[in-house]
């Protein structure tokens, strides 16, 4: 019960931060349109709202998010994290049980989805079989009764958008992945919709065709000043597309900031655990002052780390630090890092980086990244190294 | 190598072509596939496609004449039928010979009865004139002219040899020209008589009824299967046995209780009465005519609309109705422009069967139709079973079968078969 209380605290506190970070964003990119923006005139507004199926669980457990104009704010979290509820809820698929969801000021909650005029990409592109290219984007132009030259001008329009003109009497079937993606993103946007919907767009593609496409997404959302919501399981996506990240799980909004801060500056092991790879090491903490705290590990050393959620002594914790922070080569160590003795256990090469797995602290699946280098140096199997960090870089979380 | 080479075929390894070797290396596989399914295919054509042949085969067939009267099918041919004279002694004479053969042999009767069909009283007569040519000398016996004519004073009108002639050939159109309300007469194919027409209506009557059955097959299948596909599992199989629960109980049995419920003192009237909807006088007639035959027929096939119909309707996922409403349809709209184009080879599926299966149904007709509810299918056993015309009946289900491999090729054409979906 005490975790529980804490982890709403630190949701809305995060909530509040976020918005703050945004308005540093904003200046960063320079849009002066966004600085204006204050709580108040959120584009889109989660305002308490809950979610349940069956009446006995919630899927959604008290979502409160607040996003800006011209934002690219992702959903990240596991399947079953309530990501895409949260989503089809914003579309007007499903309907909130409590709370309310307000778009542009006006409360949408019994507007039925066709009146909303929010555009939706879906997981599987959803492109009509039946239709070609050109009559899948006509489609929502047709239902808006728009006259034949305004919808072929437009129709014609999104498809250089996309760089698809080629493809306009074809259908969905006879294209590739990419193809579908494009067309399915040039559907969503044919109408000019201000808000768009993405229901992880990219899931179904490979690798590279996927990486491609998210500069593409993040492009056009930028260059068209459209808000998008964009909901994905895949953090390296949420990462690098998007302006704030809403990390989710067990229905709740778990931190809510910049992909930067999220990635260094993990607010609870869930997060710290969830984007990107991360070592943990479980302990009590001995004492907390300011910004430094000392942490017993289970293993017996005692080490410094920056307290986040841990604030006061006693309470068991989780120590989390990233694999590229940690240094063995002493030369590099900074003044003031704390260091511990380590026994390699394997190493793989990977190309661009070395990943070395290590014994530290009686913790064996301990991860340190190095740069591949001309002078680094890689490590025996089975050697005594001393590795270090800075007590800043290590975070003590919640256990 | 010359530049030709480029076009030639290519060549495996060990310097056959490849095409060769490919299909020598496939062929021990085809052979294993054939034996497998070979006891099948003999049953198969054996059981059923031997015994269609056959008997379609008798909607041609007429060597019973030739073969029973040969001498007189000789004679005749020098006799011109449309002279209105009497044939000359020689065709008596032939007649007589041939009639004491058959006589003798007890054959004469039937090829009475096949020429009873074209013109009636034929059969009695030549039982009648076999009775007495068993006693004639043919050596001394003539002339037969006087002698046949004496018998029978038929012989001496020139219809009787005009028939004779006309269906002497050893295969004929005639059954067919019967099929379509004609015959054969000497000034080439005429209409048959006013009183005798029925098959054409019967077979415009199959057709209209068949749609008629095939469209409310689909406007009752297609809400029935929409559910089937969008309620939760447990609750579709529950609903799938319901629909499936006709095909487990007999044909005549859920014949015979739409006979129960449509009845003029059955259940349906029985509780209008009692609603006060009608009078107890006018109770309404439902059965032993087309009604009860529709109403039955779209009972007993609309579990083969709704099986295509679900097992398309399952394969389209419910993101498409979403996409379509995100994009600003309404309801209908999406349901009308975005599901329903998508279901469309469900229906067509649906359809064929139901179509096909109603064009060529017997029992319940037979059971429900009355007198103006019956299809041609019923005129077929009648044709086999009541009057023996075994060529008329093969006539008719050759056209039947003829019309349902056009209505085939048809929809091949315009739908295209390949998207005709019967399973997920």
């Amino acid at each position: 019960m005490v975790i529980y209380r804490s982890t709403v605290a630190s949701c809305l506190r995060n909530l509040f931060k976020g918005q703050s970070r945004l308005v540093l964003w904003t200046k960063v990119t320079g849009d002066p349109n966004l600085t204006d923006n204050t709580a108040q005139d959120a584009f889109v507004e989660f305002e308490k709202v809950q979610k349940s199926y069956d009446g006995e669980t919630l899927v959604v457990k008290d979502l409160n998010l607040r996003i800006a104009k011209g934002e690219f704010l992702t959903m990240l979290g596991p399947s079953g994290s309530g990501k895409t509820t949260c989503l089809m809820m914003l579309a007007g698929f499903e309907t909130a049980t409590y709370g309310s969801i307000r778009l542009d000021g006006t409360s949408i909650n019994n507007i039925p989805p066709h009146k909303r005029g929010i555009g939706m990409v879906f997981q599987n592109y959803a492109l009509f079989p039946h239709m070609t290219v050109a009559e899948n984007l006509a489609f929502p132009l047709e239902v808006r009764k728009l006259g034949r030259s305004i919808r072929e001008e437009k129709v014609n329009r999104a498809l250089e958008m996309v760089e698809m003109q080629a493809f306009d009497g074809r259908r969905p079937a006879q294209l590739s992945g990419g193809q579908q993606q494009r067309i399915a993103l040039a559907r969503a946007l044919v109408f000019e919709p201000e808000l768009v919907l993405m229901d992880e767009p990219l899931g179904a593609l490979d690798k590279q065709l996927r990486e491609k496409m998210q500069f593409e997404i993040t492009g056009l959302a930028h260059r068209l000043g459209i808000t998008v919501v964009y909901v994905t399981h895949d953090q390296t996506e949420a990462l690098t597309m998007s302006d704030r990240v809403a990390v989710f799980d067990d229905g709740r909004i778990q931190q809510l900031a910049t992909p930067d801060q999220l990635y260094e500056k993990p607010e609870n092991s869930f997060v710290a655990q969830f984007i990107g790879e991360n070592n943990t090491m479980e302990g009590v903490v001995k004492e907390v002052d300011g910004e430094l705290a000392k942490v017993e590990l289970d293993g017996g050393e005692t080490i410094a780390c920056k307290p986040i959620n841990v604030n006061r002594p006693g309470e068991r914790t989780r120590v989390s630090i990233r694999p590229e922070r940690v240094e063995f080569n002493k030369s590099r160590l900074k003044p003031g890092a704390h260091t511990l003795k380590a026994e390699v256990l394997e190493f793989i090469y990977m190309g661009d980086i070395f990943r070395t797995r290590l014994r530290v602290a009686g913790n064996d699946q301990f991860i340190i990244k190095t740069r591949n280098a001309p002078d680094q140096v890689r490590l025996e199997l089975g050697a005594e190294v001393e590795i270090g960090w800075l007590p800043s870089d290590c975070r003590a979380l919640d256990a | 190598m010359s530049a030709s080479s480029y076009t030639a075929p290519i060549l495996a390894a060990d310097g056959t072509p490849l095409k060769k070797s490919l299909s020598r290396a496939l062929r021990q596989q085809k052979r294993r596939a054939l034996m497998l399914i070979a006891p099948l295919l003999i049953f198969i054509f054996v059981a059923f496609i031997m015994p269609i042949v056959s008997m379609l085969f008798r909607s041609v067939e007429n060597d019973i004449v030739a073969n029973t009267l040969p001498q007189t099918v000789m004679a005749l041919q020098s006799w011109d039928a449309e002279t209105g004279e009497l044939p000359g002694e020689d065709v008596y004479a032939a007649f007589a010979s041939d009639i004491k053969i058959a006589a003798k042999a007890k054959i004469h009767t039937k090829v009475g009865l096949r020429l009873n069909y074209e013109q009636s009283g034929i059969a009695s007569l030549f039982k009648k004139t076999a009775r007495k040519a068993k006693k004639w000398d043919m050596e001394t016996g003539g002339p037969f002219k006087e002698k046949l004519i004496g018998v029978h004073k038929n012989w001496g009108k020139t219809e009787i040899w005009q028939t004779l002639k006309i269906h002497s050939s050893r295969y004929t159109t005639g059954y067919f020209l019967n099929a379509i309300d004609m015959r054969k007469t000497a000034m080439g194919p005429q209409r048959q008589a006013e009183d005798k027409q029925i098959l054409l209506l019967l077979f415009q009557r199959t057709l209209i009824m068949s749609l008629v059955i095939t469209g409310s097959c689909i406007l009752l299948g297609y809400p029935v299967a929409w559910l089937l596909a969008n309620v939760p599992v447990r609750q579709a199989n529950l609903l799938l046995i319901l629909v499936l629960l006709p095909f487990w109980t007999s044909l005549l049995v859920r014949t015979s209780a739409w006979k129960v419920m449509l009845q003029q003192q059955g259940v349906i009237n029985d509780l209008l009465v009692q609603l006060g909807m009608v009078a107890d006088g006018a109770r309404l007639v439902m059965i032993n005519n087309q009604t009860g035959t529709i109403v039955a027929m779209t009972h007993i096939l609309l579990p083969f609309m709704i099986l295509p119909m679900y097992s398309v309707m399952q394969t389209i996922p419910p993101t498409y109705l979403r996409a379509a409403k995100s994009l600003g349809a309404t309801d209908w709209t999406a349901f009308w422009r975005v599901y329903f184009p998508q279901t469309v080879p469900g229906i067509g599926a649906g359809s064929i069967l139901v179509f096909i299966l109603a064009i060529g149904y017997y029992i319940t007709p037979e059971i429900v139709g009355g007198t103006k509810g019956v299809f041609i299918s019923n005129r077929i056993a009648y044709s086999i079973l009541k009057s023996l015309n075994w060529g008329l009946g093969a006539a008719l289900a050759t056209i039947l079968l003829v019309a349902v491999l056009i209505l085939y090729w048809a929809y091949d054409k315009m739908v295209g078969i390949d998207n005709v979906k019967l399973g997920g």
